[in-house]
């Protein structure tokens, strides 16, 4: 493995030194800075998609999402601004009204990553007209259980099945607000031929759209196994 | 210590008074809220007519028919400060499951009074008018503030109102718990 060179920034007025093509969000991760995201899975690749991770950068007037964004030398990062804690929780909320999020009756109420933010940023209630949508709750597998109106599309489930596991039978159909998560070229999970159970879909969901039935969630979740075994993959 | 008493009120819709209980767990803190506060209006206090120029509100559970509707409405106007108490009241959480059916109102009543096992199936025409959807507080007037929490806890409630009291603005910003 060759070194990249060190670079130095600077996030929330904090001097930081990484090598070279890290992220802004491994960056201040790494120094102890936490930036939301829900999407960003160490281990994976970055996806970009639910913009909670989005940062300013002294000297331009746009957003940054710190995920798929590259540190460079001098870079001044603010994380935690009033306005970026607004925005955030502006995402939260958005997310909440997409579909149906209601904590009390969800299979990962207390341990799912949407709820542990809008309690941390005291999203205390979504302003938006809530949106309850009857989409598909796919039980046909063995144990593997898909229910779509709790998912938030962060395409966890689909860059585990690909990249680590390596049979990508999860991928995306349609766009925008019908977008959902299939199996296959949209067959029912219990005649996916791909499919090869290992449950990582379910290990690493943020939210309770896929579990495992008659599992305990506490269980079930480990969102560090992306992390784990590409660790132990690239040791050599 | 004569300083007037603030006058707060509690009201419950569409909920499953769980909120309620959570209120009452705050205990031995009860006895020093009720130097400062009185309750003139609750489910567990005998008034009929909800009162005018009540200060503080908190109303648990969602907005589910119309005489829910209608009681929100009046209460609004007679109060400054309205608080969403949990769940049902901030999103409609339980109550609002139904939502997810065209005509929900009809649905939910289908499936639970006309089931073919049931010897005398009819929905009943004596109670309210189910709303088409059950729907939380401030979709329908202004709300001031919030509890979310499924129920919240007591030392939620507690906080919130020992805020209000002392003129201070609560905020949920890494206390709220939904669920």
């Amino acid at each position: 493995m060759t070194l990249n060179p060190m670079i130095t920034l600077k996030i929330d007025g904090v001097q930081i030194s990484v090598p070279e093509g890290t992220t802004i969000l491994k960056a201040a991760k790494d120094n102890g800075i936490l930036i939301p995201t829900l999407c960003d899975l160490e281990g994976l690749t970055p996806y970009g998609g639910c913009r909670l991770c989005l940062v300013e950068v002294t000297g331009s007037p746009k957003l940054f999402p710190a995920c798929i964004t590259p540190a460079s030398p001098g870079m001044e990062v603010t994380t935690n601004s009033d306005r970026l804690k607004d925005y955030r929780r502006t995402a939260v909320q958005m997310l909440m009204a997409e579909r149906v999020h209601i904590c009390a009756v969800c299979v990962a109420n207390d341990h799912c990553e949407l709820q542990a933010l809008a309690n941390q940023l005291g999203v205390d209630h979504v302003a938006l007209e809530r949106n309850f949508t009857r989409e598909q709750i796919d039980s046909s597998h063995d144990f593997l259980v898909i229910d779509r109106n709790r998912c938030i599309l962060c395409t966890r489930c689909i860059r585990i099945c690909d990249q680590i596991e390596g049979v990508h039978t999860l991928d995306l159909k349609l766009r925008s607000k019908n977008t959902e998560v299939i199996m296959d070229l949209d067959e029912s999970w219990g005649n996916s031929c791909s499919c090869t159970s290992c449950r990582k879909c379910a290990k690493v969901c943020p939210v309770g759209a896929i579990y495992i039935e008659g599992e305990p969630i506490t269980q079930t979740k480990n969102r560090d196994v992306a992390e784990f075994i590409t660790a132990r993959r690239n040791r050599k | 210590m004569s300083a007037k008493k603030t006058r707060v009120a509690t009201v419950w819709l569409s909920g499953c008074s769980g909120c309620h209980m959570s209120f009452l767990d705050q205990d031995e803190r009860l006895i020093e809220l009720a130097k400062k506060i009185q309750i003139v209006h609750s489910p567990i206090a005998d008034v009929k007519e909800f009162p005018e120029n009540v200060d503080v509100t908190l109303i648990e559970g969602a907005v589910a028919n119309e005489e829910q509707l209608e009681m929100l409405k009046k209460v609004r106007t007679r109060t400054r400060v309205l608080v969403s108490l949990g769940d049902c009241a901030v999103s409609g959480n339980v109550a609002a499951l139904r939502n997810s059916w065209n005509n929900s109102d009809m649905a939910v009543l289908e499936r639970a009074y006309k089931a073919p096992e049931d010897l005398q199936a009819a929905i009943p025409n004596m109670v309210p008018k189910l709303l088409i959807k059950a729907r939380p507080l401030h979709e329908i007037v202004k709300v001031d503030f919030y509890i979310p929490g499924c129920p919240p806890s007591a030392d939620l409630i507690n906080y919130v109102l020992t805020e209000l009291l002392s003129g201070r603005t609560p905020s949920m910003e890494g206390r709220a718990k939904y669920g």
